[in-house]
């Protein structure tokens, strides 16, 4: 028996679970030195202001869960760190997710299943990343050395230590570099973006375009207002206020984005332009049961309907939303037409690009997804229609929660019905869900 | 159902249950005696002859027994001991009685220190003053620690007089001994190991084999060693003094503060033996203690107690908003999170909250590090949509003096606040009565009135109107108490107290430049009479521009003659020169922000210093006669907390007091002869009891 013949889960929907309220904080690129905010301090700044604005108190939830990938010593488990400091109560339990790119979406999966099944009735649950603050990881042997050097106690066994000290181990690895390889392929996320451009022919002009209108979009959404109300404004200690995505570049043009040289690989396609930025930022969810709603009053924005984990070669990892996103439209019995926004997390433009072309391929609908029709082409007017992570950042552990709180504002502003928010995940994987707004 | 916490409960303190005599709780532990102050009645253990009497019983009874060691600690939550009962020094006159009082009480203190078995003080809270000299007198010193040491008598015009000046610097390097004993401020437990004032810092759970390892001679003096011994020696000690009395006459003048200087002279001539410095010390302090000055400081120490005491009472308030992120506004939400409370606070321009959030964690880092910094920051919550208001307890308008304006707020305030909230204004110009009238609920509306820069001044005007509902009033005076601050109950009226007082001082300051009088000149009359700060110092310190804008409504609304705001003032406003906020006012200012002044060329005289301390003594005697504040101590207790009126004359009242009511009254009609209507003594003179 395989995941795939479990009879009682999430999707049977035992109980409807709603979206009740969500907020993010502006996201922040990474700028060579570490950013002014930890990853728990992003999830406070944000958390804080959310939870004002609710008619509860913050230790009416059940459970707090938050998902991160590059948690930093002195926070260990940052969901119970942040919901200490939100001021969640002593008896609040909290955890922490880890799926890669995954892990904002998990965290939101988590809160919906348990929902679901009448474990809890009202979750607060997102994602928080700080890339700006990755450590720098000593190598092993440098690691050993300094064990060694530190727990020598005479001065003769001090100097031994020091007469062992290489020049190599002041080489302390990028931690954001190891971290965005894959161990088992050898592949950094990059490669699998090549990869895949060049097996669906996305050219450079093409990603480079797609880039341009990922900007266009946001510096639009920005403009018009349209980001107000998800993203509460930061405070920094030193006075310095962060209130918009600071990644966008209103000024982009084909031109500028060509001169750009590949990142990845000599005579790669992918750049720096066209792939999604490095940056800080968390985003958090209040989910509940009609019980929760009854008790405190609420009025939920939508229902988390369904959600979807597939795994595929870390090569090609870039391809996961096709595999994540279809069976939500299969077992929902909907068409292409009938998902009115896409959030698809522009991991890297090509690899969106690439997910396009694959959904609308016949032949890969039916042998790689065992579909009987073609899902068809999705329309570019309904996908990630006020930008995405290449223009305002991909904070890893936070993104997945990011597209489906957007997907339900956007959803609410366009008059939209349902949507499906979906992403890759380094590593080789893929996830989806499907939401619909209430009527 | 409880919490795993509330079942466990307090940390209990150790070795405190045994056997109560009236004070005292006496325990026998084997080989060891622990004597436990346990005072009956209060909260705070403090000294006094009773406790002296039955501790001097329970001593004489140890000395016949065969003890291997004492201990000393106390069994009241709040500390171990606050030093001596102020209250029996009040009314001292000397002579015989005060010097057997002295005598009586140190000798208990030295039957301590003679005592044959170790003796050991374990010390946890506050433990100051005679607490700190009972500490002292013992073999070892354990603190636990949340524990905090300090000598403050010099604040009340005194210095140690149970041993404290001889054996502090004698058991720790003594130059620190005396900073510590001239600043009066006090130090934690990490910084007092560091000194040597105490030998080991432990968790309240390892007290036990802490006094086990004292006990049993296993634990070390901290305190200095050889350096120590040499700056005792006569020529060190001469040429430090001379240093110490230069820094501490620029705080404290010979002239009005005897305590400091007396303390220096104590060690400067005693300091090389312990035994001497203990004599010189018990006659020195029965010298200070009868002196005017000193009463007026012992009696300063009682009205900051009184203040206080109407703000007693838990307000009940966890969660402020404050609306208003300009200097005051983030002033008053910064200390309110500092103090443990939330603080929303909004403003219409997010750079101004952000401004606020940088000028608050500033705050914090100066106060608090680690966990604790961490949680105040984390209170303190820059709202720019106002999603607090509608969780407030209490609401604090700190907008600007604008009417409609403030009107509008309290509109939409009304609109969302809870039920049960305080609406509070810190207003200082706009007529309360006015503002309350344009609320729905009057009754829950009350002035709370901060002062410029709130982290330092501890006094809050709550300003009560016609309307007010005095449960409301209340909470509002305990919320003052539960920050840290100094309550005055006043009554709407221009100016409340303080500016009211503050103005015609700083009026006429500004009129006797406009006649060609030298500023520093000016400045220097109001230092010698005991400011600390003279008056055009102080118009630059506290911003020209809100200067002749408090002028200007007091003139207008005060239906009383006030000196008029000069123009060249408000040309140099216009012009933004603002006072030292802006580099350059009345003086001109350097980085750090000390004014560039010029030597006096005259001295001034008295006829000048009373030409501008007498309008500020009868602005307060006005307002004690429209009965804005309720009583001549609370009026003294203002002023000095509120504007630093020279604490050793014990405020504007007093002064009127012992200079005599037909004095003051005489000088103020002569004033208003040559000088004009202003100086007409109010009311209040004539009524006065002779």
């Amino acid at each position: 028996m395989g995941a795939g013949t479990i009879a009682a889960s999430a999707r049977s929907q035992a109980r409807p679970v709603y979206v009740i309220d969500g907020a993010r904080t502006p996201f922040i690129k990474a700028r060579g030195r570490p950013g002014p905010f930890s990853p728990t301090d992003l999830a406070v700044q944000c958390g804080r202001l959310l939870l004002l604005r609710q008619p509860f108190a913050p230790n009416s939830f059940d459970h707090v869960i938050l998902g991160c990938a590059n948690q930093i010593a002195g926070e260990m488990n940052v969901a119970r760190v942040a919901a200490l400091r939100l001021g969640c109560g002593e008896e609040m339990p909290a955890w922490t997710v880890h799926r890669n790119c995954g892990s904002g979406m998990q965290s939101l999966d988590d809160a919906f299943r348990a929902v679901a099944h009448s474990d809890m009735d009202l979750v607060l649950a997102g994602g928080t990343e700080a890339l700006s603050r990755a450590p720098l990881i000593l190598a092993d042997d440098a690691t050993e050395w300094l064990a060694e050097f530190q727990t020598a106690t005479s001065v003769g066994d001090k100097v031994k230590a020091l007469s062992h000290f290489e020049l190599a181990f002041l080489s302390p690895e990028i931690g954001l570099k190891k971290g965005l390889t894959d161990p088992v392929s050898g592949l950094s996320m990059g490669h699998t973006a090549e990869e895949l451009a060049h097996r669906f022919g996305i050219s450079r002009w093409q990603a480079d375009d797609y880039a341009l209108e990922s900007h266009r979009r946001l510096a639009r959404a920005q403009a018009e207002g349209w980001l107000d109300g998800e993203i509460e404004p930061m405070f920094a200690p030193d006075g310095t206020v962060y209130d918009h995505d600071d990644g966008v570049r209103a000024d982009s043009s084909i031109e500028t984005l060509g001169k750009l040289k590949p990142v990845f690989e000599p005579y790669g396609d992918v750049t720096a332009g066209n792939a999604s930025q490095v940056t800080d930022g968390a985003c958090w969810m209040i989910l509940a049961s009609d019980d929760a709603v009854k008790r405190h009053g609420l009025k939920p924005l939508a229902r988390i309907l369904d959600s979807e984990w597939a795994a595929l070669d870390p090569k090609v990892m870039g391809l996961g939303p096709c595999l994540a996103s279809a069976p939500l439209m299969t077992r929902a019995g909907l068409s292409l037409d009938e998902i009115d926004l896409w959030e698809l997390n522009e991991a890297f433009a090509a690899q969106v690009l690439s997910c396009i072309e694959a959904f609308a391929d016949a032949a890969f609908c039916r042998d790689v997804l065992g579909l009987q029709e073609t899902v068809g082409a999705i329309d570019r007017a309904r996908l990630n229609i006020d930008g995405g992570a290449v223009s305002l950042g991909h904070p890893v552990g936070t993104s997945g929660a990011r597209i489906v709180l957007h997907l339900v504002n956007a959803l609410r502003r366009t008059g939209g019905r349902r949507g499906i928010a979906t992403e890759c995940i380094g590593g080789g994987q893929g996830g989806a869900m499907l939401v619909e707004i209430m009527a | 159902m409880i919490s795993a916490s509330e079942f466990l409960g307090p940390e209990l303190l150790t070795g405190t249950d045994g056997s109560r005599g009236k004070h005292w709780i006496r325990r026998e532990d084997g080989d060891r005696l622990w004597l436990v102050l346990d005072k009956q009645d209060v909260s705070t253990n403090t000294f006094d002859e009773e406790v002296f009497r039955e501790l001097d019983g329970l001593l004489a009874q140890a000395e016949r027994g065969r003890w291997k060691a004492v201990v000393f600690r106390s069994a009241k939550r709040s500390g171990f001991a606050a030093g001596a009962d102020l209250a029996q020094f009040r009314g001292v006159s000397a002579g015989v009685d005060l010097k057997r009082r002295v005598d009586e009480a140190n000798d208990v203190i030295d039957r301590v220190a003679a005592l044959a078995p170790v003796t050991i003080a374990v010390v946890h809270g506050t433990c100051v003053g005679g607490g700190l000299e009972l500490a002292l007198a013992c073999d070892r010193v354990v603190a636990v620690d949340d524990a905090k040491f300090g000598f403050p008598e010099v604040l009340v015009g005194l210095h140690p007089g149970l041993g404290g000046t001889a054996r502090l610097t004698h058991r720790i390097q003594p130059v620190e001994a005396m900073k510590l004993m001239l600043t009066g401020r006090t130090v934690g437990a990490g910084k007092a190991h560091s000194l040597g004032i105490v030998d080991a810092v432990v968790a309240e759970r390892n007290v036990s084999k802490a006094v086990d390892q004292a006990a049993t001679k296993r634990m070390d003096r901290r305190g200095s060693g050889i350096a120590g011994d040499a700056v005792n020696l006569l020529p060190a000690r001469k040429a430090l003094a001379r240093q110490m009395r230069s820094e501490t006459e620029k705080r404290a003048p010979h002239k009005h503060y005897p305590a400091p200087h007396a303390l220096i002279e104590l060690w400067e001539k005693h300091g090389g033996s312990e035994r001497e410095m203990l004599h010189a010390e018990r006659a020195s302090f029965a010298h200070l203690l009868p002196m005017p000055v000193t009463q007026n400081l012992v009696r300063n120490f009682f009205l900051r107690e009184k203040l206080k005491a109407s703000g007693k009472g838990d307000s009940g308030i966890a969660h402020v908003h404050v609306m208003g992120g300009g200097t005051m506004g983030a002033g008053i939400g910064g200390w309110c999170a500092l103090k443990g409370m939330r603080v929303t606070i909004e403003d219409p321009q997010v750079s101004s909250l952000a401004k606020a959030v940088a000028e608050t964690h500033k705050l914090m880092e100066h106060k608090l590090d680690g966990p604790d910094l961490l949680r105040a920051r984390d209170r303190f919550i820059p709202d720019p949509r106002s999603f607090g208001l509608r969780h407030a307890d209490l609401v604090i308008e700190a907008g600007p003096e604008k009417l409609e304006l403030k009107r509008s707020i309290y509109q939409r305030i009304e609109r969302e606040v809870r039920g049960d909230a305080i609406v509070a204004t810190n207003t200082s110009s706009l007529d309360l009565e006015v503002l309350a009238d344009s609320l729905e609920n009057p009754g829950r509306f009350v002035g709370i009135h901060f002062f410029n820069p709130v982290a330092k001044l501890d006094l809050v005007e709550v300003v009560r109107h016609k309307s007010v509902d005095e449960e409301a009033y209340k909470k509002a005076l305990r919320f003052v108490g539960d920050i840290g601050k100094l309550p005055l109950a006043v009554k709407a009226a221009p100016g409340f107290l303080v500016n009211r007082a503050l103005m015609p001082y700083l009026g006429e300051a500004l009129l006797m430049m406009s006649e060609g009088e030298q500023r520093e000149r000016i400045d220097a009359a109001a230092e010698q009479f005991g400011m600390p700060v003279g008056p055009v110092e102080l118009a630059d310190q506290i911003g020209l521009d809100i200067c002749v804008a408090v002028a200007d409504s007091l003139a207008a609304d005060l239906g009383r003659p006030m000196p008029p705001v000069p123009q060249w003032l408000r040309d140099q406003v216009a012009r933004g020169e603002l006072g030292r906020k802006t580099g350059k006012g009345l003086y001109n200012y350097f980085e750090d922000g000390t004014p560039a002044k010029a030597k006096v060329v005259t001295p001034p005289d008295h006829a000048m210093r009373d030409r501008l301390v007498l309008p500020m003594v009868d602005a307060v005697a006005a307002a004690l006669d429209e009965g804005v504040v309720d009583d001549l101590d609370s009026a003294d207790a203002a002023m000095v907390f509120g504007t630093g009126f020279a604490p050793f004359r014990g405020g504007p009242m007093h002064y009127a007091r012992e200079r005599g009511v037909c004095d003051i009254a005489g000088a103020l009609q002569k004033l208003s002869l040559t000088h004009g209507e202003r100086f007409v003594p109010s009311e209040w003179w004539r009524k006065a009891p002779k």
